[in-house]
């Protein structure tokens, strides 16, 4: 038993010293170049869908692909920090549900696949952005949350 | 004998195919998260009913699925002919005729049975709160399958009190994106109150007046890519006939080519089967979606 013990330690921290470090989610989607392809085929694949495309109708599409490009870099680990507006303000006013959600989820993924991005990468990434639905969805509690929040918080201190 | 059967899922399938060939109602959903179709018609697993709505129907959008499933066992030959249609992935409708073919029933029983047990089967399903891949909570459903069995005799012999029952059932799905081995990972536990005997292939209740029992149920499936997944079902069974009736297994792959189209296969364990032992076989299903 104490035998089985002592190997089964050894095992592990033979397995610890060689697991080389693991990428960064940023690394695995092919750092700067990469993102800048995902986002590039997402624009794309947005021009041919009838369900999102309206939305886009008074985006500054330049704009919009730097920050995505920033958001998407900073969301995976890399060397970036997001300076564009909240997803609240975003998409405040839009009155989005699934279906919209669900498109634009596709486009990212097909997005990804055209870029050659491995499942796994995927799904890590797709993990990373699924939390930022309740904001998307329901703009309207973020943003008029947003001052009572500071006021809160200025009186208890 | 089958043929009939036979022939009018092909009408079925026809009718889906003209759908299928409409791009206008194709649902947004994330393919494969409308799932398959269970042997009840619901939208699910093989042999478990799932929280998720069927059809790709998203919000404000509707879906509809059309399958045939054939079980072969070695005793028996178990098809179920379904469709089911989702709407705004809140309700869902569908309908399933089940056949139960038996290979020597009159031999066993010495009596002049239909060799064949027809049972048709009404469903329904409403989605309460959550979602499958969105929210943090699971999505849960609430169901029922209101069965028609075409053919009691043979549960009648056998001790059973009535030729249809209602199930009612309450499911909680949910799919961890990024979960095992960097793939997602769906899970569900399903809570059945039931008073089917065999899922009402023999009858139902038998007369004790404490017929309606809870039963659980529970699948586990791993995404490989978006279009393969692998999984494990287990059904849990009463067995009020005192026949040894089995809890029913299955391992299935299912794949997803494309939102069209669903396929998937199984090696399925329902273990004693009324008087037969052992039947364990294969199960395969092909299912067309708008």
């Amino acid at each position: 038993m104490r035998l089985l013990t002592i190997i089964a330690l050894i095992w592990l921290l033979a397995a610890c010293s060689t697991t080389p470090t693991q990428p960064t989610l940023y690394e695995r989607l092919g750092e700067q170049e990469g993102i800048t392809t995902i986002v590039d085929n997402l624009l794309y694949e947005i021009g041919g869908n009838d369900t999102l495309l309206p939305f886009f109708a008074a985006t500054n599409i330049s704009r919009f692909r730097e920050k995505l490009i920033e958001q998407l870099c900073q969301v995976s680990d890399g060397p970036c920090d997001y300076t564009g507006d909240s997803m609240a303000q975003v998409h405040a006013g839009m009155d989005l549900n699934d279906s919209h959600f669900n498109a634009l989820v596709t486009d990212l993924v097909a997005a990804m696949d055209e870029a050659g991005v491995a499942t796994g990468a995927q799904n890590d990434l797709l993990a990373r952005l699924v939390p930022m639905y309740d904001e998307v969805m329901n703009p309207d509690d973020y943003i008029n949350a947003e001052p009572t929040d500071t006021d809160a918080n200025r009186v208890t201190r | 004998m089958v043929n009939r059967y036979l022939s009018r899922t092909l009408m079925l399938l026809v009718v889906l195919t003209g759908l299928v060939f409409n791009p206008a109602w194709a649902g947004s959903k994330i393919l494969a998260t409308s799932g398959a179709t269970q042997i009840e018609g619901a939208a699910g697993g093989g042999l478990v009913p799932w929280a998720i709505i069927g059809g790709y129907g998203s919000e404000r959008e509707w879906g509809a699925a059309a399958s045939v499933t054939r079980v072969g066992l070695p005793d028996f030959q178990l098809g179920t002919a379904a469709v089911h249609a989702g709407i705004n992935n809140r309700f869902e409708v569908s309908f399933a005729q089940q056949t139960l073919q038996v290979d020597n029933l009159a031999a066993v029983l010495s009596s002049p049975l239909d060799g064949v047990i027809e049972q048709h089967v009404y469903g329904a399903k409403a989605r309460l709160w959550g979602d499958l891949i969105y929210e943090p909570w699971p999505q849960v459903s609430l169901g029922m399958q209101h069965k028609v069995n075409l053919n009691p005799a043979a549960g009648n012999v056998l001790g059973a009190n009535s030729d249809s029952g209602t199930d009612w059932y309450l499911s909680v799905s949910k799919l961890y994106l990024h979960a095992l081995f960097e793939r997602n990972l769906l899970l569900n536990g399903t809570f059945r109150y039931t008073d089917a005997n065999e899922t009402g292939f023999l009858g139902f209740g038998d007369g004790s007046g404490t017929d309606t029992q809870w039963m659980a149920e529970a699948s586990a499936g791993v995404f490989l890519n978006a279009n393969w997944a692998v999984g494990v079902e287990y059904r849990q069974k009463p067995d009020r006939l005192n026949l040894g009736e089995s809890d029913w297994r299955d391992a299935f792959v299912a794949w997803f080519p494309s939102k069209q189209v669903t396929v998937v296969g199984a090696y399925t364990d329902l273990g004693k089967v009324a008087l037969w032992d052992d039947q364990t076989g294969w199960y395969l299903s092909v299912q067309i979606n708008n």
